[in-house]
């Protein structure tokens, strides 16, 4: 199992969760791996460089001959007006958050179709839906790797390979600590369930569709707490 | 270094398998087939698995990785998947010019 952005919050839960269970898990970050853990193999790199992602990937189909399921988690966000955001920093969202997903599907996907077997799942967000003002290079960014999935499905569909996408409400992680908490509570007094996510909910969604028995769903989206 | 003749071996052997499979004769497969455009011997669809097998047999056969739908072959005027010869030329291309990782 490959997951993206595994150093520290959801990632990191998600590869210490699967790794416990007995899955082989390889992660990656910028940094260094922030935990160690049976079963669990850290790789530093720039997930949007492609010739990163190329190596990283065959690296692991030379050591293990498979690979059963990603988990595109790796993402970077930036809440600010668009008014205040620099060309540097939408690009630089873009490159992470969309082209590295791609490519991590795409090299990954090519080794799943070996076997003809694979589940990916690509994580998106709740701001895209509900419009959140302050996130719209995040939320554009999450559409367009929501629209990406979706496509790429369809694309894979022949080779026994699903692709799905699992959008979270606010999780209590680095990557939501700078956010105003009044900002936080408005947003989760919008959704049915009113509590924040946690990360087992994040588990729960991705045994969902990384499960053998998921072979026809595909080119779907999960949001945790009634978001639609 | 990969040799062409393997290059070419590989994607000879790739070609006659998808052929096979699609329930065309393997034997006729020869260098100049043709694999994409109208009067292709396999599909869209069939050009993608192809080009896919040749790059997973030549990282677990012979070790190179290379991504042969590359930005070299996307600005060609030519397609450089056409028939097994050009493929395989662009196969030893890719991996000299250090586009393998």
């Amino acid at each position: 199992m490959l997951i993206t952005g595994t150093r520290k919050g959801i990632g990191r839960h998600l590869a210490e969760t699967y790794a416990r269970r007995g899955y082989i898990v390889e992660g990656c970050s910028r940094g260094a791996a922030s935990f160690e853990g049976e079963g669990y193999t850290h790789t530093e790199m720039d997930i949007s460089e492609e010739k990163a992602v190329k190596g990283w990937i065959s690296g692991i189909a030379r050591r293990h001959g498979r690979i059963d399921c990603v988990l595109n988690n790796a993402a970077i966000a930036s809440m600010n007006h668009v008014l205040l955001t620099p060309a540097a920093t939408a690009n630089r969202m873009l490159a992470v958050n969309v082209t590295a997903t791609m490519l991590v599907c795409r090299d990954a996907a090519k080794v799943m179709m070996r076997r003809r077997y694979g589940r990916i799942v690509n994580f998106t967000t709740i701001v895209d839906p509900i419009g959140l003002a302050g996130e719209a290079i995040y939320a554009a960014s999450k559409s367009a790797v929501a629209t990406f999935t979706r496509i790429f499905a369809f694309e894979l569909g022949a080779w026994g390979i699903t692709c799905n996408l699992f959008g979270a409400t606010p999780i209590m992680t680095d990557m939501i600590k700078g956010v105003p908490k009044d900002k936080i509570d408005a947003v989760v007094n919008g959704l049915a369930i009113k509590r924040l996510g946690s990360l087992d909910d994040c588990v729960n969604v991705c045994d969902f569709f990384i499960n053998p028995l998921s072979d026809n769903i595909t080119a779907q989206v999960i949001y945790l707490g009634g978001v639609s | 270094m990969l040799d062409r003749t393997v290059a070419l071996d590989i994607v000879l052997s790739t070609l006659r398998d998808a052929v096979d499979q699609n329930g065309g004769d393997p034997a006729s497969v020869t260098e100049e087939t043709v694999i994409v455009g109208p009067e292709a011997v396999i599909d869209s669809i069939g050009v993608v698995s192809l080009i896919v097998d040749i790059e997973q047999r030549l990282e677990m056969d012979h070790q190179v990785s290379v991504t042969l739908a590359n930005d070299r072959a996307m600005s060609q005027r030519n397609s450089p998947f056409r028939t097994p010869a050009v493929l395989a030329d662009h196969i030893i291309a890719t991996e000299s010019e250090g586009l393998a990782s």
